[in-house]
């Protein structure tokens, strides 16, 4: 079984009256079945409102599912008395940096989490040592996170999820408020974190220039999984995506377009120098 | 320049006191707070000012900054001597109609001059060496014993850095949407107080908005983190004592002792 493991996955948000009597349901994600291997980077694609975020949470456990299960690492996370455990090993990172920071200096904030793991004070202080280390923050250890950048303070969230020593982590739009410097910066980091660490990485966006290099893609649209695949196998749907309210990379676009006129271009070209490469057989 | 406002007044510098627990000075602020009003004769204020100097000069923050405290209660001090000097009855020195000033009333202005303007002092010397970080950790360990009464002191010290860790964020946002505001035509600048709270409303409501946005996210992260209060957590920079600490509380203790002393004698 895969680290992270879905099965008819389905959640409700409700909406209550004055009474607190259920007014209205709406389904936010629906019948979704995941498997994911660890070690794997896997991308979740989708516009505003398909449920990417909502199944999110639930990676974490901080939404519970109403139908199906979901296991992480082979805990149910339905299951109470292992919430702690779970959010353990799947840590999360989300969209506004400044909304997720709670110590008033970095190496402070980056402690946190093992501060509530009950983690000793000395392996406290060697597991930040470590996490600094690896998202390349150390030199900005004693830094009011206040004085950072977007895209750094990004860098010592991952770092805060870090020294929880998680087997994934589950990005939720991390570079959605960040300049083209800082996006890069951060997808820099966490792909290091993929490949050296060998951590599993959930990364939710609707960059599409993000998920190329990802092992496994899912798009979502209307809370179902309706697109999975390679990027190359999804990026070679152009039309399809383009239902889903989803703009393929420029360069996909541009080969789709090159071969719908009658060039001899393959479709699913993810990089330039692909494009490059075809074109200049 | 709205960003680099900085919390409470902490002056940076390297002195035993910036060193010190912040749970000894805070003891230490309170043993000086109650010796100002158990000694009551000008030799024993005389003790208290010596003992004040001497911190102040260890603090190594200039001494203007001691002053800067002061402005705030200058009204209140002119208030509490004027008052002091001329309603107190006894031998009576100098009479103009109703008014006198009296032996007992100059002393007892003087007394309680002194007292305000050493509280200030006092408790600005904590808080000029002191971080806002190091005074919650100092508070929540102090006040730990309260937990046996079921009083959350973890959770409130956890409020208190949060809250101080927001200021900024909060100000800046505040700032950004004055601009968003004046630039659809809002009005701050004039018309009189009623007018001008009025005015406030469109700065207001988004930023509370904005606010509870950003409380509901960050109690999300710390959930993801998993927080969940102060039960089975560690510190990562646990408070311990040294041997200045002990040292210091030896001094106070025998500073304490001395203004006792003093009052038991009646000097």
């Amino acid at each position: 079984m895969g680290i992270i493991k879905a099965f008819k996955l389905g959640f409700d948000y409700l909406k209550y009256d004055e009474d607190g009597n259920v007014q209205d349901t709406q389904r936010a994600v629906n019948d979704v079945n995941l498997d994911i291997e660890a070690g794997q980077f896997v991308a979740v694609l989708g516009h505003n409102g398909s449920g990417k975020s909502t199944l999110a949470k639930h990676l974490n456990a901080l939404l519970l599912p109403t139908e199906g299960t979901l296991w992480v690492d082979g805990i149910d996370t339905s299951k109470e008395p292992e919430l702690w455990k779970v959010r353990q090993k799947a840590g999360m990172v989300f969209q506004n940096p400044d909304n997720q920071i709670i110590g008033t200096v970095v190496e402070e904030d980056v402690g946190f989490g093992p501060e509530n793991m009950g983690v000793p004070t000395e392996k406290i202080w060697e597991r930040v040592d470590e996490s600094l280390k690896k998202t390349g923050m150390t030199s900005y250890r004693y830094h009011s996170p206040n004085k950072l950048s977007g895209g750094q303070k990004q860098r010592v969230a991952i770092a805060g999820v870090m020294a929880m020593r998680p087997k994934c982590i589950i990005l939720d739009e991390p570079t959605a408020m960040l300049d083209p410097n800082g996006r890069k910066e951060v997808l820099e980091a966490v792909s290091d974190l993929n490949r050296r660490e060998g951590v599993t990485v959930i990364l939710i966006t609707h960059y599409m220039e993000e998920v190329v290099h990802a092992d496994k893609v899912y798009v979502m649209d209307n809370g179902e999984v309706v697109m999975q695949g390679t990027p190359r196998e999804i990026f070679s749907q152009v039309e399809t995506l383009k239902e889903y309210r989803l703009d393929v990379p420029q360069v996909t676009l541009l080969a789709h377009e090159l071969h719908k006129a009658g060039v001899d271009v393959p479709e699913g070209i993810l990089t330039t120098e692909e494009l490059v490469n075809a074109l200049c057989q | 320049m709205i960003r680099d406002i900085t919390i409470g007044q902490y002056y940076p510098a390297d002195s035993v006191l910036h060193k010190m627990d912040p749970r000894a000075k805070l003891v230490g602020t309170l043993v000086f707070i109650i010796s100002v009003f158990v000694f009551h004769t000008f030799p024993g204020y005389a003790v208290a000012t010596i003992f004040l100097a001497a911190m102040i000069i260890l603090s190594k923050v200039p001494v203007k900054f001691m002053f800067k405290g002061l402005k705030a209660i200058v009204m209140l001090l002119m208030i509490t001597v004027v008052f002091n000097i001329f309603l107190t009855p006894g031998k009576v020195l100098w009479q103009w109609g109703i008014l006198h000033v009296t032996e007992e009333g100059l002393k007892l202005a003087g007394r309680m001059a002194i007292r305000l303007t050493y509280l200030v002092i006092g408790s600005s010397l904590m808080t000029l060496t002191t971080t806002p970080n190091q005074l919650t950790d100092g508070l929540e360990r102090l006040l730990r014993p309260l937990n046996k009464l079921h009083v959350p002191i973890h959770e409130i010290a956890m409020m208190m850095s949060i809250a101080l860790r927001f200021i900024p964020i909060l100000m800046e946002e505040t700032d950004k949407i004055m601009k968003a505001q004046i630039a659809r035509g809002a009005d701050f600048e004039t018309g009189n107080i009623i007018q001008k709270a009025k005015n406030m409303i469109p700065l207001l409501v988004p930023l509370f908005i904005s606010a509870f946005r950003r409380a509901n996210d960050l109690a999300m992260a710390m959930e993801a983190r998993c927080y969940h209060g102060g039960d089975n957590r560690t510190q990562m920079k646990p408070l311990r004592y040294e041997s200045r600490d002990y040292i210091s509380y030896v001094v106070m203790w025998a500073y304490l002792g001395i203004a006792i002393v003093f009052r038991i004698v009646g000097i």
